[in-house]
Protein backbone atom coordinates (compact mmCIF):
# COMPACT_ATOMS: atom_id res chain seq x y z
CA UNK A 1 0.00 0.00 0.00
CA UNK A 2 1.59 3.21 -0.78
CA UNK A 3 1.38 5.87 2.22
CA UNK A 4 -0.29 8.91 0.49
CA UNK A 5 1.87 11.02 3.76
CA UNK A 6 4.93 9.80 1.37
CA UNK A 7 3.71 11.43 -1.43
CA UNK A 8 4.50 14.72 -3.30
CA UNK A 9 1.46 17.00 -4.53
CA UNK A 10 0.81 19.75 -7.26
CA UNK A 11 -1.60 22.32 -7.05
CA UNK A 12 -3.60 20.46 -9.74
CA UNK A 13 -4.16 17.67 -7.48
CA UNK A 14 -1.50 14.88 -9.44
CA UNK A 15 0.68 13.06 -6.69
CA UNK A 16 4.31 11.92 -7.14
CA UNK A 17 5.86 8.64 -6.01
CA UNK A 18 9.36 8.78 -6.16
CA UNK A 19 12.25 6.47 -5.90
CA UNK A 20 15.54 6.96 -5.23
CA UNK A 21 16.80 5.92 -8.70
CA UNK A 22 14.19 8.57 -9.81
CA UNK A 23 11.53 6.48 -11.24
CA UNK A 24 8.12 8.42 -10.65
CA UNK A 25 4.68 7.08 -10.63
CA UNK A 26 2.02 9.45 -10.95
CA UNK A 27 -1.54 9.96 -10.18
CA UNK A 28 -4.42 12.20 -9.05
CA UNK A 29 -4.98 12.85 -5.17
CA UNK A 30 -8.24 12.04 -3.26
CA UNK A 31 -9.43 15.41 -3.65
CA UNK A 32 -9.26 15.47 -7.11
CA UNK A 33 -11.59 12.17 -7.71
CA UNK A 34 -13.55 13.39 -5.45
CA UNK A 35 -14.75 16.83 -6.82
CA UNK A 36 -14.90 14.91 -10.15
CA UNK A 37 -17.53 12.12 -9.37
CA UNK A 38 -17.40 8.62 -11.21
CA UNK A 39 -14.58 8.48 -13.33
CA UNK A 40 -15.59 6.37 -16.20
CA UNK A 41 -12.94 7.31 -19.12
CA UNK A 42 -8.98 7.91 -18.78
CA UNK A 43 -6.52 8.65 -21.79
CA UNK A 44 -3.39 8.22 -21.38
CA UNK A 45 0.37 8.54 -23.38
CA UNK A 46 1.86 5.82 -24.67
CA UNK A 47 5.12 3.96 -23.30
CA UNK A 48 7.83 5.09 -24.92
CA UNK A 49 6.82 9.48 -25.17
CA UNK A 50 8.51 12.10 -22.84
CA UNK A 51 6.20 14.05 -20.27
CA UNK A 52 7.10 17.58 -19.20
CA UNK A 53 6.33 19.03 -15.92
CA UNK A 54 3.48 21.17 -16.19
CA UNK A 55 2.13 20.30 -19.13
CA UNK A 56 -0.53 18.43 -20.05
CA UNK A 57 -0.49 14.23 -20.32
CA UNK A 58 -3.70 12.93 -20.71
CA UNK A 59 -7.61 13.42 -19.33
CA UNK A 60 -9.99 11.76 -17.07
CA UNK A 61 -13.81 11.85 -17.88
CA UNK A 62 -16.19 11.99 -15.57
CA UNK A 63 -20.10 11.21 -16.31
CA UNK A 64 -20.12 15.26 -15.71
CA UNK A 65 -17.56 16.40 -17.11
CA UNK A 66 -13.33 16.22 -18.84
CA UNK A 67 -10.22 17.23 -16.60
CA UNK A 68 -7.12 17.33 -18.15
CA UNK A 69 -3.97 15.37 -16.15
CA UNK A 70 -1.09 17.71 -15.39
CA UNK A 71 2.66 16.37 -15.24
CA UNK A 72 4.15 16.94 -11.64
CA UNK A 73 7.04 15.60 -13.13
CA UNK A 74 9.50 15.51 -16.84
CA UNK A 75 10.29 12.36 -17.81
CA UNK A 76 9.67 9.32 -20.17
CA UNK A 77 7.24 7.00 -19.91
CA UNK A 78 7.90 3.32 -19.54
CA UNK A 79 5.04 2.27 -18.13
CA UNK A 80 1.10 2.71 -18.70
CA UNK A 81 -1.64 1.29 -16.27
CA UNK A 82 -3.32 -0.64 -18.96
CA UNK A 83 -5.61 -1.27 -15.63
CA UNK A 84 -7.26 1.70 -15.32
CA UNK A 85 -7.94 1.80 -19.30
CA UNK A 86 -10.15 -1.03 -18.73
CA UNK A 87 -11.48 0.14 -15.05
CA UNK A 88 -11.02 3.51 -14.31
CA UNK A 89 -13.46 3.42 -11.38
CA UNK A 90 -10.69 1.90 -9.62
CA UNK A 91 -9.03 5.72 -9.77
CA UNK A 92 -12.44 6.48 -7.38
CA UNK A 93 -12.40 3.87 -5.06
CA UNK A 94 -8.43 3.66 -4.65
CA UNK A 95 -6.88 7.29 -5.74
CA UNK A 96 -3.52 6.38 -4.36
CA UNK A 97 -3.13 2.69 -5.61
CA UNK A 98 -4.45 3.73 -9.04
CA UNK A 99 -0.84 4.95 -10.26
CA UNK A 100 -1.19 6.04 -13.96
CA UNK A 101 2.30 6.49 -15.61
CA UNK A 102 5.69 5.58 -13.94
CA UNK A 103 8.43 7.53 -15.44
CA UNK A 104 12.30 7.36 -15.57
CA UNK A 105 14.65 10.03 -14.77
CA UNK A 106 11.72 12.38 -13.10
CA UNK A 107 12.23 15.82 -12.82
CA UNK A 108 10.07 17.18 -10.05
CA UNK A 109 8.42 20.19 -11.37
CA UNK A 110 9.14 23.64 -9.15
CA UNK A 111 6.77 24.31 -6.13
CA UNK A 112 4.99 20.46 -5.40
CA UNK A 113 3.86 20.14 -1.74
CA UNK A 114 4.32 17.21 0.85
CA UNK A 115 0.69 16.05 2.45
CA UNK A 116 0.77 18.50 5.33
CA UNK A 117 1.39 21.70 3.01
CA UNK A 118 -1.04 19.76 0.72
CA UNK A 119 -3.76 19.83 3.02
CA UNK A 120 -3.39 23.59 4.13
CA UNK A 121 -3.70 24.54 0.47
CA UNK A 122 -6.73 22.29 -0.19
CA UNK A 123 -8.14 23.91 2.95
CA UNK A 124 -7.50 27.33 1.31
CA UNK A 125 -9.09 26.50 -1.65
CA UNK A 126 -12.51 25.58 -0.39
CA UNK B 1 -23.49 43.01 -14.06
CA UNK B 2 -20.90 40.63 -12.10
CA UNK B 3 -21.96 37.29 -11.50
CA UNK B 4 -21.00 37.22 -8.00
CA UNK B 5 -23.96 39.99 -7.98
CA UNK B 6 -26.99 37.31 -9.02
CA UNK B 7 -28.71 35.76 -5.77
CA UNK B 8 -29.35 32.18 -6.66
CA UNK B 9 -33.20 30.82 -5.17
CA UNK B 10 -32.84 28.29 -3.26
CA UNK B 11 -35.57 25.53 -3.45
CA UNK B 12 -37.51 24.71 -0.23
CA UNK B 13 -35.41 21.15 0.08
CA UNK B 14 -32.01 23.49 -0.18
CA UNK B 15 -31.47 22.50 3.89
CA UNK B 16 -32.75 18.54 3.60
CA UNK B 17 -30.30 18.28 0.35
CA UNK B 18 -27.35 20.14 2.34
CA UNK B 19 -28.11 17.20 5.12
CA UNK B 20 -28.11 14.26 2.57
CA UNK B 21 -24.53 16.02 1.37
CA UNK B 22 -25.57 16.81 -1.63
CA UNK B 23 -22.67 18.73 -4.01
CA UNK B 24 -24.75 22.32 -4.28
CA UNK B 25 -24.41 23.83 -8.10
CA UNK B 26 -25.83 26.82 -9.69
CA UNK B 27 -28.08 25.65 -12.38
CA UNK B 28 -30.97 27.95 -14.38
CA UNK B 29 -31.08 30.62 -11.15
CA UNK B 30 -31.28 28.38 -8.73
CA UNK B 31 -28.92 26.72 -6.20
CA UNK B 32 -29.56 22.37 -6.63
CA UNK B 33 -28.08 19.36 -5.94
CA UNK B 34 -26.51 17.66 -8.76
CA UNK B 35 -25.90 14.72 -7.21
CA UNK B 36 -25.16 13.53 -3.55
CA UNK B 37 -22.89 11.23 -1.53
CA UNK B 38 -23.73 8.18 -4.39
CA UNK B 39 -22.40 9.75 -7.22
CA UNK B 40 -24.48 9.76 -10.36
CA UNK B 41 -23.84 6.52 -11.45
CA UNK B 42 -25.11 4.89 -8.22
CA UNK B 43 -28.41 7.48 -8.50
CA UNK B 44 -28.84 6.89 -11.99
CA UNK B 45 -28.89 3.18 -11.18
CA UNK B 46 -31.33 3.15 -8.32
CA UNK B 47 -33.87 4.81 -11.14
CA UNK B 48 -33.36 1.86 -13.59
CA UNK B 49 -33.71 -0.74 -11.29
CA UNK B 50 -35.06 0.64 -7.39
CA UNK B 51 -36.13 4.28 -7.02
CA UNK B 52 -34.81 7.42 -7.00
CA UNK B 53 -35.84 10.83 -5.48
CA UNK B 54 -35.57 14.19 -7.45
CA UNK B 55 -36.31 18.10 -5.89
CA UNK B 56 -37.69 19.55 -9.37
CA UNK B 57 -38.92 22.72 -7.63
CA UNK B 58 -36.99 24.61 -9.68
CA UNK B 59 -39.42 23.74 -12.87
CA UNK B 60 -41.91 27.00 -13.62
CA UNK B 61 -45.88 26.59 -13.48
CA UNK B 62 -47.70 29.07 -15.20
CA UNK B 63 -52.04 29.01 -14.82
CA UNK B 64 -53.90 29.52 -17.85
CA UNK B 65 -57.27 29.95 -17.03
CA UNK B 66 -60.75 31.72 -18.65
CA UNK B 67 -62.91 31.21 -21.42
CA UNK B 68 -60.83 31.51 -24.53
CA UNK B 69 -57.35 30.07 -22.40
CA UNK B 70 -57.85 26.31 -24.60
CA UNK B 71 -57.69 28.21 -28.36
CA UNK B 72 -55.08 30.35 -26.44
CA UNK B 73 -52.81 27.56 -25.94
CA UNK B 74 -53.84 25.35 -29.08
CA UNK B 75 -51.98 29.15 -30.93
CA UNK B 76 -49.24 29.04 -28.71
CA UNK B 77 -48.21 25.60 -29.20
CA UNK B 78 -47.68 22.88 -31.58
CA UNK B 79 -49.53 20.15 -30.44
CA UNK B 80 -53.08 20.01 -30.29
CA UNK B 81 -55.11 20.22 -27.30
CA UNK B 82 -58.65 19.93 -28.78
CA UNK B 83 -58.97 17.17 -27.17
CA UNK B 84 -57.54 16.83 -24.16
CA UNK B 85 -59.11 15.44 -20.77
CA UNK B 86 -59.72 16.62 -17.63
CA UNK B 87 -56.48 15.21 -15.58
CA UNK B 88 -54.43 14.58 -18.78
CA UNK B 89 -50.91 15.69 -19.53
CA UNK B 90 -49.43 16.81 -22.95
CA UNK B 91 -46.41 17.57 -23.87
CA UNK B 92 -45.69 20.34 -26.62
CA UNK B 93 -42.69 22.68 -28.29
CA UNK B 94 -43.59 26.44 -27.55
CA UNK B 95 -41.88 27.67 -31.29
CA UNK B 96 -41.29 31.41 -32.14
CA UNK B 97 -42.49 32.82 -35.56
CA UNK B 98 -39.03 31.58 -37.55
CA UNK B 99 -40.15 27.93 -36.33
CA UNK B 100 -37.39 27.57 -33.87
CA UNK B 101 -38.30 26.69 -29.99
CA UNK B 102 -38.91 28.87 -27.52
CA UNK B 103 -39.36 26.16 -24.78
CA UNK B 104 -40.79 22.55 -24.48
CA UNK B 105 -43.72 22.01 -22.24
CA UNK B 106 -46.21 19.84 -20.65
CA UNK B 107 -49.82 21.51 -20.34
CA UNK B 108 -51.96 19.63 -17.67
CA UNK B 109 -55.88 20.33 -18.23
CA UNK B 110 -57.30 20.79 -15.06
CA UNK B 111 -60.70 21.46 -15.48
CA UNK B 112 -62.75 23.39 -17.66
CA UNK B 113 -61.20 26.52 -18.81
CA UNK B 114 -58.71 25.60 -16.15
CA UNK B 115 -54.64 24.28 -17.59
CA UNK B 116 -51.34 24.43 -15.98
CA UNK B 117 -48.23 24.97 -18.29
CA UNK B 118 -44.86 23.76 -17.05
CA UNK B 119 -42.24 24.99 -18.05
CA UNK B 120 -38.08 24.41 -17.63
CA UNK B 121 -36.83 26.72 -15.20
CA UNK B 122 -33.83 28.58 -17.42
CA UNK B 123 -37.20 29.55 -19.78
CA UNK B 124 -39.65 30.85 -17.04
CA UNK B 125 -39.60 34.41 -17.38
CA UNK B 126 -38.72 34.15 -21.07
CA UNK B 127 -41.73 32.07 -21.55
CA UNK B 128 -44.05 34.27 -19.26
CA UNK B 129 -43.02 37.45 -21.50
CA UNK B 130 -43.35 35.44 -24.21
CA UNK B 131 -46.94 34.28 -23.14
CA UNK B 132 -48.35 37.77 -22.32
CA UNK B 133 -46.41 39.00 -25.49
CA UNK B 134 -49.04 37.41 -27.34
CA UNK B 135 -52.23 37.71 -25.52
CA UNK B 136 -53.93 40.49 -27.03
CA UNK B 137 -57.02 42.16 -25.55
CA UNK B 138 -59.72 40.29 -27.30
CA UNK B 139 -58.22 37.16 -25.78
CA UNK B 140 -59.88 35.92 -22.82
CA UNK B 141 -57.05 34.25 -20.16
CA UNK B 142 -55.48 34.77 -17.09
CA UNK B 143 -52.28 33.92 -17.06
CA UNK B 144 -49.65 33.92 -13.99
CA UNK B 145 -46.21 32.67 -12.83
CA UNK B 146 -47.26 30.47 -9.86
CA UNK B 147 -43.91 29.38 -9.39
CA UNK B 148 -42.85 30.30 -5.65
CA UNK B 149 -46.36 28.90 -4.78
CA UNK B 150 -45.27 25.18 -6.24
CA UNK B 151 -43.02 22.75 -5.37
CA UNK B 152 -41.94 19.98 -6.93
CA UNK B 153 -40.61 16.71 -6.03
CA UNK B 154 -40.24 13.24 -8.60
CA UNK B 155 -40.65 9.55 -7.51
CA UNK B 156 -38.93 7.52 -10.61
CA UNK B 157 -38.42 3.74 -11.11
CA UNK B 158 -39.72 0.66 -11.05
CA UNK B 159 -40.43 0.41 -7.20
CA UNK B 160 -41.44 4.21 -7.29
CA UNK B 161 -45.75 3.94 -7.62
CA UNK B 162 -45.14 1.32 -4.52
CA UNK B 163 -43.72 4.14 -2.50
CA UNK B 164 -45.75 6.57 -3.38
CA UNK B 165 -48.81 4.17 -2.48
CA UNK B 166 -47.61 4.21 0.93
CA UNK B 167 -48.55 8.09 1.67
CA UNK B 168 -51.36 8.82 -0.59
CA UNK B 169 -54.45 6.58 -1.13
CA UNK B 170 -54.05 4.37 -4.08
CA UNK B 171 -56.84 5.70 -5.69
CA UNK B 172 -55.03 9.13 -5.75
CA UNK B 173 -52.16 8.06 -8.48
CA UNK B 174 -53.03 8.32 -12.02
CA UNK B 175 -53.96 4.53 -13.36
CA UNK B 176 -52.48 6.02 -16.67
CA UNK B 177 -48.90 7.64 -18.31
CA UNK B 178 -49.22 11.53 -18.86
CA UNK B 179 -52.78 11.70 -16.55
CA UNK B 180 -52.41 13.41 -13.54
CA UNK B 181 -54.62 13.15 -10.09
CA UNK B 182 -55.37 16.84 -8.59
CA UNK B 183 -56.39 18.25 -5.27
CA UNK B 184 -55.23 15.26 -3.38
CA UNK B 185 -54.33 15.17 0.42
CA UNK B 186 -50.57 13.84 1.51
CA UNK B 187 -49.69 14.60 4.96
CA UNK B 188 -52.60 16.96 4.89
CA UNK B 189 -51.68 18.90 2.09
CA UNK B 190 -52.79 19.80 -0.98
CA UNK B 191 -50.65 17.94 -3.94
CA UNK B 192 -51.35 16.77 -7.49
CA UNK B 193 -50.02 13.60 -8.20
CA UNK B 194 -48.63 12.89 -12.32
CA UNK B 195 -47.61 10.13 -13.57
CA UNK B 196 -45.26 11.66 -15.35
CA UNK B 197 -41.36 12.15 -15.36
CA UNK B 198 -38.32 12.54 -17.20
CA UNK B 199 -36.36 9.43 -16.54
CA UNK B 200 -38.21 6.94 -19.23
CA UNK B 201 -39.19 4.65 -15.92
CA UNK B 202 -42.61 4.61 -14.24
CA UNK B 203 -43.11 6.95 -11.59
CA UNK B 204 -44.88 10.09 -10.81
CA UNK B 205 -44.33 13.91 -10.14
CA UNK B 206 -45.66 15.28 -7.15
CA UNK B 207 -46.35 18.96 -7.10
CA UNK B 208 -47.55 20.86 -4.16
CA UNK B 209 -47.27 24.23 -1.60
CA UNK B 210 -43.57 24.84 -0.63
CA UNK B 211 -44.09 24.10 2.95
CA UNK B 212 -45.06 20.91 2.25
CA UNK B 213 -41.68 19.74 0.41
CA UNK B 214 -39.16 18.91 3.00
CA UNK B 215 -42.41 17.09 5.31
CA UNK B 216 -43.41 14.92 1.83
CA UNK B 217 -39.44 14.06 1.22
CA UNK B 218 -38.83 13.31 4.64
CA UNK B 219 -41.66 11.32 4.41
CA UNK B 220 -41.39 9.19 0.95
CA UNK B 221 -37.45 8.34 2.52
CA UNK B 222 -39.06 7.01 5.64
CA UNK B 223 -41.91 4.61 4.00
CA UNK B 224 -39.23 3.34 1.52
CA UNK B 225 -37.25 1.79 4.11
CA UNK B 226 -34.13 2.93 2.23
CA UNK B 227 -35.05 1.90 -1.53
CA UNK B 228 -35.65 5.64 -2.18
CA UNK B 229 -32.28 7.32 -2.93
CA UNK B 230 -31.78 11.26 -3.15
CA UNK B 231 -30.65 11.74 -6.88
CA UNK B 232 -29.08 15.24 -8.05
CA UNK B 233 -29.49 16.71 -11.69
CA UNK B 234 -26.29 15.04 -12.96
CA UNK B 235 -28.55 11.84 -13.16
CA UNK B 236 -31.74 13.65 -13.78
CA UNK B 237 -29.43 14.41 -17.10
CA UNK B 238 -27.90 11.08 -17.64
CA UNK B 239 -31.33 9.37 -17.32
CA UNK B 240 -33.05 11.64 -19.71
CA UNK B 241 -30.79 11.17 -22.76
CA UNK B 242 -30.15 7.52 -21.99
CA UNK B 243 -34.12 7.47 -22.42
CA UNK B 244 -33.68 9.17 -25.57
CA UNK B 245 -35.96 12.53 -24.32
CA UNK B 246 -34.72 15.66 -25.26
CA UNK B 247 -33.21 18.68 -23.12
CA UNK B 248 -34.13 22.67 -24.38
CA UNK B 249 -30.90 24.08 -24.99
CA UNK B 250 -29.08 20.89 -26.49
CA UNK B 251 -31.86 18.89 -28.81
CA UNK B 252 -33.60 22.43 -29.75
CA UNK B 253 -33.26 26.17 -28.96
CA UNK B 254 -34.46 29.46 -30.86
CA UNK B 255 -32.72 28.16 -34.01
CA UNK B 256 -33.47 24.81 -34.09
CA UNK B 257 -37.25 23.60 -35.32
CA UNK B 258 -39.41 20.78 -33.63
CA UNK B 259 -38.96 18.89 -36.36
CA UNK B 260 -35.41 19.18 -36.66
CA UNK B 261 -34.91 17.89 -33.20
CA UNK B 262 -37.34 15.11 -34.31
CA UNK B 263 -39.88 16.34 -32.01
CA UNK B 264 -42.23 16.15 -35.26
CA UNK B 265 -44.98 13.76 -33.96
CA UNK B 266 -45.62 17.27 -31.29
CA UNK B 267 -46.14 19.66 -34.22
CA UNK B 268 -49.64 18.85 -35.63
CA UNK B 269 -49.36 21.12 -39.03
CA UNK B 270 -52.98 19.55 -39.63
CA UNK B 271 -54.92 20.92 -36.70
CA UNK B 272 -57.64 23.45 -36.33
CA UNK B 273 -55.97 26.15 -35.32
CA UNK B 274 -53.30 28.41 -36.60
CA UNK B 275 -50.45 28.42 -34.04
CA UNK B 276 -47.60 30.55 -33.76
CA UNK B 277 -44.78 29.48 -36.30
CA UNK B 278 -47.22 27.04 -38.31
CA UNK B 279 -46.28 29.34 -41.53
CA UNK B 280 -42.65 29.00 -41.15
CA UNK B 281 -42.29 25.20 -40.21
CA UNK B 282 -44.76 25.12 -43.59
CA UNK B 283 -42.19 26.80 -45.76
CA UNK B 284 -39.24 24.94 -44.59
CA UNK B 285 -40.71 21.64 -45.73
CA UNK B 286 -38.99 18.73 -44.67
CA UNK B 287 -35.96 19.32 -42.43
CA UNK B 288 -32.49 20.24 -43.89
CA UNK B 289 -30.70 18.95 -40.59
CA UNK B 290 -31.72 16.57 -38.14
CA UNK B 291 -31.55 14.22 -35.06
CA UNK B 292 -29.62 11.21 -34.64
CA UNK B 293 -27.95 9.21 -31.73
CA UNK B 294 -24.51 7.92 -31.72
CA UNK B 295 -22.92 5.23 -29.92
CA UNK B 296 -19.20 5.96 -29.33
CA UNK B 297 -17.82 2.80 -31.19
CA UNK B 298 -13.88 4.26 -30.46
CA UNK B 299 -12.32 5.29 -27.00
CA UNK B 300 -13.50 8.26 -25.54
CA UNK B 301 -16.52 10.26 -24.24
CA UNK B 302 -18.26 12.44 -27.13
CA UNK B 303 -19.63 15.86 -25.52
CA UNK B 304 -21.96 18.32 -26.14
CA UNK B 305 -21.12 21.20 -29.21
CA UNK B 306 -18.33 18.70 -30.74
CA UNK B 307 -18.07 18.51 -34.76
CA UNK B 308 -19.57 15.45 -36.13
CA UNK B 309 -18.07 14.36 -39.63
CA UNK B 310 -18.93 11.96 -42.35
CA UNK B 311 -16.27 10.32 -44.77
CA UNK B 312 -14.25 13.48 -43.97
CA UNK B 313 -16.35 15.97 -44.14
CA UNK B 314 -18.82 18.25 -41.49
CA UNK B 315 -22.08 17.07 -41.24
CA UNK B 316 -23.02 18.72 -38.04
CA UNK B 317 -22.68 19.16 -34.23
CA UNK B 318 -23.53 17.39 -31.18
CA UNK B 319 -26.31 18.81 -29.00
CA UNK B 320 -25.65 16.16 -25.96
CA UNK B 321 -22.85 13.32 -24.87
CA UNK B 322 -21.96 11.59 -22.09
CA UNK B 323 -21.37 8.36 -20.00
CA UNK B 324 -24.37 6.51 -19.93
CA UNK B 325 -24.49 4.52 -16.60
CA UNK B 326 -26.93 1.46 -17.47
CA UNK B 327 -25.84 0.95 -21.00
CA UNK B 328 -22.36 1.37 -19.65
CA UNK B 329 -20.91 3.47 -22.53
CA UNK B 330 -20.69 6.85 -23.75
CA UNK B 331 -23.65 7.81 -26.25
CA UNK B 332 -24.03 11.43 -27.90
CA UNK B 333 -27.29 12.80 -29.52
CA UNK B 334 -26.37 15.02 -33.00
CA UNK B 335 -28.03 17.95 -35.30
CA UNK B 336 -27.06 16.37 -38.96
CA UNK B 337 -27.53 17.50 -42.78
CA UNK B 338 -30.97 15.30 -43.27
CA UNK B 339 -29.52 13.42 -46.43
CA UNK B 340 -26.80 11.63 -44.13
CA UNK B 341 -28.76 10.00 -41.86
CA UNK B 342 -28.96 6.16 -42.00
CA UNK B 343 -29.34 3.58 -39.02
CA UNK B 344 -25.36 1.41 -38.54
CA UNK B 345 -23.20 4.28 -40.30
CA UNK B 346 -20.28 5.54 -39.11
CA UNK B 347 -19.58 9.19 -38.28
CA UNK B 348 -16.46 10.70 -36.43
CA UNK B 349 -16.26 12.78 -33.95
CA UNK B 350 -13.56 15.64 -33.04
CA UNK B 351 -13.39 15.34 -29.49
CA UNK B 352 -10.64 17.95 -28.48
CA UNK B 353 -8.82 17.45 -31.56
CA UNK B 354 -8.91 13.50 -31.58
CA UNK B 355 -11.21 11.93 -33.93
CA UNK B 356 -13.65 9.38 -32.04
CA UNK B 357 -15.67 6.59 -34.40
CA UNK B 358 -19.34 7.00 -33.43
CA UNK B 359 -22.12 4.15 -35.09
CA UNK B 360 -25.47 6.02 -35.31
CA UNK B 361 -27.88 4.00 -33.52
CA UNK B 362 -32.01 4.90 -32.26
CA UNK B 363 -31.90 7.84 -30.09
CA UNK B 364 -33.75 6.26 -27.78
CA UNK B 365 -30.98 4.74 -26.05
CA UNK B 366 -32.51 2.53 -23.97
CA UNK B 367 -36.17 1.63 -23.47
CA UNK B 368 -37.91 0.08 -20.38
CA UNK B 369 -38.64 -3.59 -20.97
Amino acid sequence: MRDERDLRYSKTHEWVDMSDDNTAYIGIDDFAQSEMGDIVFINLPDVGDTVEAGEVFGDVESVKAVSDLISPVSGKVIEVNEELIDNPGLINEEPYEAWMIKVEDAQEADGLMDRAEMDSFIENEK
Amino acid sequence: MDDSEIVLKKTPLYDIHVKYGAKIIPFAGWEMPVQYKAGVVDEHMAVRTGAGLFDISHMGEISIKGKDSLDFINYLLTNDYSDIEDGQARYSPMCNEKGGCVDDVIVYKKGQDDYLMVVNAANKDKDFAWINSHKTDDIQADVEDISDSVAQIAVQGPDAISIVEKICKAEDIPENYYYACFDRDILGFDCIISRTGYTGEDGVEIYCPPEAAAPVWEKLIEVSEGKLIPCGLGARDTLRLEAGMPLYGHEMNDDISPREAGLGMFVKLEKEADFIGKDALVKAGDPKRGKIGLKVTGRGIVREGQDVYKDGKKVGVTCSGTFLPFLKGAYATALVDAGVRELGSVYEVDVRGRRVECEQVKSRFYKRA
